[in-house]
């Protein structure tokens, strides 16, 4: 009975190979490229940062002896016999490396985030201790970093009627916690869509994020618990896991032998002391993972969490409207029953152009949550304007607001981002994660050409984020882009351009895969 | 709409949402395909890049070393104190290899030979 109901409920997997694909849509297995660059590149990264680090000292030695004005905070005369607060070799990174370069992040902006945006110009006389405003605007610059998949940051007049309703008739704050008497019936209504939207029984939502992953998890699992997840998960993961008090075990990114081998230990060992058995085991994954662009898989995780009889905690963050052939996520991707995953979660911050979270599950999962979260206690619930402007959002991604504006974006964020990733590999770029992805990074290594890419690109007008050493692995820097639907073929193409100009300049295609010559990137929009 | 590009129209047309600000700094399309100059680094038609002089591709392969080495986030007193470093070891091991490289070679093959014509010699010794 058991053998029959695994081959019934892991159609997905690569083990049973017979059975047709009867969708053109769905996929068996993700296709994750991490493709490694020449040795010298590692060689000059750590070279890089050596020298920099020998430079950090010498600052530092400065500073202490009083030959350079220390602009970190310090403790006072009378305080300097006692354990240090300030000084930590923790601290020596950011004193050193970070505020040095730190022009490239934070920048002001002083526009819609859309697909274009202005930013304010600012510019620094102490080398990036301090910033001053020159009154200038930087303006029409092309928006590759924020997140907006689908193109709901928009300031349309007709778009936002009814969340400029809403916001006349309730107001903008909603001054009370979800529990006491904040609880409108605008939040019903949301929670009934976003369960219809994913195709689960119910759900719940939440005024943040952040809060929804790291205030939940406590509640769902506790001491005794095991929690199992990816080496890359979101921070906000890794602090609900550890705020719940459960044993915390890592396995390898998307390495699915490396979670059957914890998941196996466990179930034989038990907790580690006493050895009885662990009371729930919870994997914790992602749909996208924003730092690689890489897709989970899905279809074998489930498979596995069937066999071992261990719960999933799915979050959507990236891929909820992002990716699927509908916008439902990585659940439609795969084709594989939403109702397989227990606890599906989601932030409305991406995809919607708002803000908050959402879990949804089985009625009783979600009723337990309404009593037992502590976000739903403490903190503030949704307004009502937010709410309206993901309700508007997710009718448009379904077609209920009667227009085909919906699957029209999806779409196009779908070709942009075929054509994008396409386009970048051809120029000879590093692009890790999933060909389907909308969270595109360019691998840049060594520290000094990352500032150098950021500042470039700004120069051309495009504002783009890096990322460097504390969240990712200190040798694999890298740019990331999030493509959006409302990006056109011309940006795309401008920003192609530019790129392929900037590579060349700052030499960044290290890539080795044989790839055709180059043609025009302009040659749709050009005059000349 | 005479001495507009295309991507001017385009820009009309998709971003209608958009208040047009008249920039200072914007005068006209600022897009790459339609700009007369180009920032930075000299490109043609195709988009490589193409050096006029020396010059400018020393001065490219300078901006290579200083991002390769990591010497592009220092102050400028740091790097000329870095590039001085670098310049005496530099200038201190072409000086070395100049005055003891030829005496080392030599001293090498002189090593050799007697071990290739000295074997020979003391066989032929031996025997007789």
């Amino acid at each position: 009975w058991h053998s029959v109901l695994y081959l019934h409920s892991c159609k997905g997997t690569k083990g049973v190979k017979n059975v047709p694909q009867t969708d053109v849509s769905s996929r068996q297995f993700s296709h994750d490229t991490f493709e490694q660059p020449p040795m010298y590149v590692a060689v000059m990264t750590y070279l890089g940062y050596g020298i920099v680090t020998l430079f950090g000292y010498l600052r530092d030695f400065l500073r202490a002896v009083g030959l350079e004005k220390c602009h970190v905070a310090q403790e006072r005369e009378e305080q300097k016999d006692f354990t240090p607060l300030y000084q930590d070799f923790e601290n020596f990174y950011t004193r050193n490396l970070y505020m040095r370069v730190r022009d490239n992040w934070n920048r002001p902006i002083c526009s819609l985030p859309g697909p274009i945006f202005d930013l304010i110009e600012r510019v620094s006389d102490d080398y990036n201790w301090t910033f001053r405003f020159t009154g200038k605007t930087i303006h029409n610059v092309i928006n590759m970093g924020s997140y907006n998949y689908l193109g709901f940051a928009e300031n349309n007049e007709d778009f936002l009627k009814t969340v400029a309703d809403k916001l006349r008739q309730y107001g903008a704050g909603v001054c009370s916690t979800r529990q006491e008497i904040g609880k409108f019936a605008i939040h019903e209504e949301l929670e009934q869509l976003v369960a219809d939207f994913i195709g689960v029984e119910s759900s719940m939502i939440f005024g943040m994020g952040f809060a929804t992953n790291s205030m939940n998890i406590p509640a769902l699992v506790g001491k005794g618990c095991l929690i199992v997840s990816d080496e890359l998960n979101h921070t906000s993961l890794i602090l609900g896991a550890r705020l719940s008090g459960a044993t915390i075990r890592v396995f390898k990114h998307n390495n699915m032998h490396s979670l059957e081998k914890l998941l196996r230990e466990a179930v034989c060992s038990g907790q580690p002391r006493t050895h009885r058995p662990w009371k729930k085991i919870l994997i914790m994954v992602e749909g996208i993972y924003s730092m690689e662009g890489s897709v989970v898989r899905l279809p074998e995780i489930i498979a596995l969490k069937k066999k071992y009889k261990a719960y999933l905690y799915l979050d959507e963050a990236h891929s909820i409207g992002a990716v699927g052939p509908s916008g439902r996520g990585v659940t439609e991707l795969f084709n594989v029953n939403p109702a397989d995953v227990d606890v599906m979660m989601g932030t409305f911050t991406k995809s919607f152009g708002a803000a908050g979270g959402y879990i949804a599950g089985r009625k009783e999962l979600v009723e337990y949550l309404r009593s037992h979260s502590h976000s739903a206690v403490y903190a503030s619930a949704m307004s009502p304007a937010i709410t309206e402007q993901v309700m508007r959002a997710m009718k448009c991604i379904m077609g209920k607001d009667g227009t085909t504006e919906g699957i029209r974006r999806i779409r196009q964020l779908a070709e942009n981002t075929r054509y994008f990733r396409a386009k970048l590999k051809d120029m000879g770029f590093i692009i890790y994660g999933d060909d389907d992805s909308p969270v595109v990074p360019v691998l840049l290594y060594m520290p000094g050409k990352v500032v150098a890419f950021a500042r470039e690109m700004l120069k051309r007008k495009i504002g783009v984020v890096v990322v460097g050493f504390p969240a990712t692995p200190i040798t694999e820097a890298r740019a990331r882009f999030c493509l959006s639907a409302s990006h056109t073929r011309e940006i795309l193409d401008e920003v192609l351009q530019q790129m392929n100009e900037v590579g060349d300049l700052l030499c960044l295609k290290f890539s080795r895969r044989k790839r055709s010559a180059f043609p025009d990137a302009c040659k749709g929009g050009q005059l000349m | 709409m005479s001495a507009e590009c295309i991507h001017m129209r385009e820009r009309g047309v998709d971003w209608r949402y958009r208040k047009q600000r008249s920039s200072r700094g914007d005068a006209g399309c600022s897009w790459s395909c339609c700009r007369g100059d180009n920032q930075g680094v000299p490109t043609d038609r195709a988009g490589r890049m193409s050096f006029k002089n020396m010059r400018e591709y020393l001065a490219w392969l300078y901006y290579q070393y200083l991002l390769i080495t990591g010497i592009y986030v220092l102050e400028p007193w740091e790097k000329s104190i870095f590039n001085s470093v670098l310049f005496s070891a530099i200038a201190m091991v072409v000086y070395t290899s100049y005055v003891f490289v030829p005496i080392h070679v030599h001293l090498a093959l002189e090593f050799f030979s007697e071990i290739i014509d000295g074997q020979p010699e003391s066989a032929m010794a031996l025997m007789n």
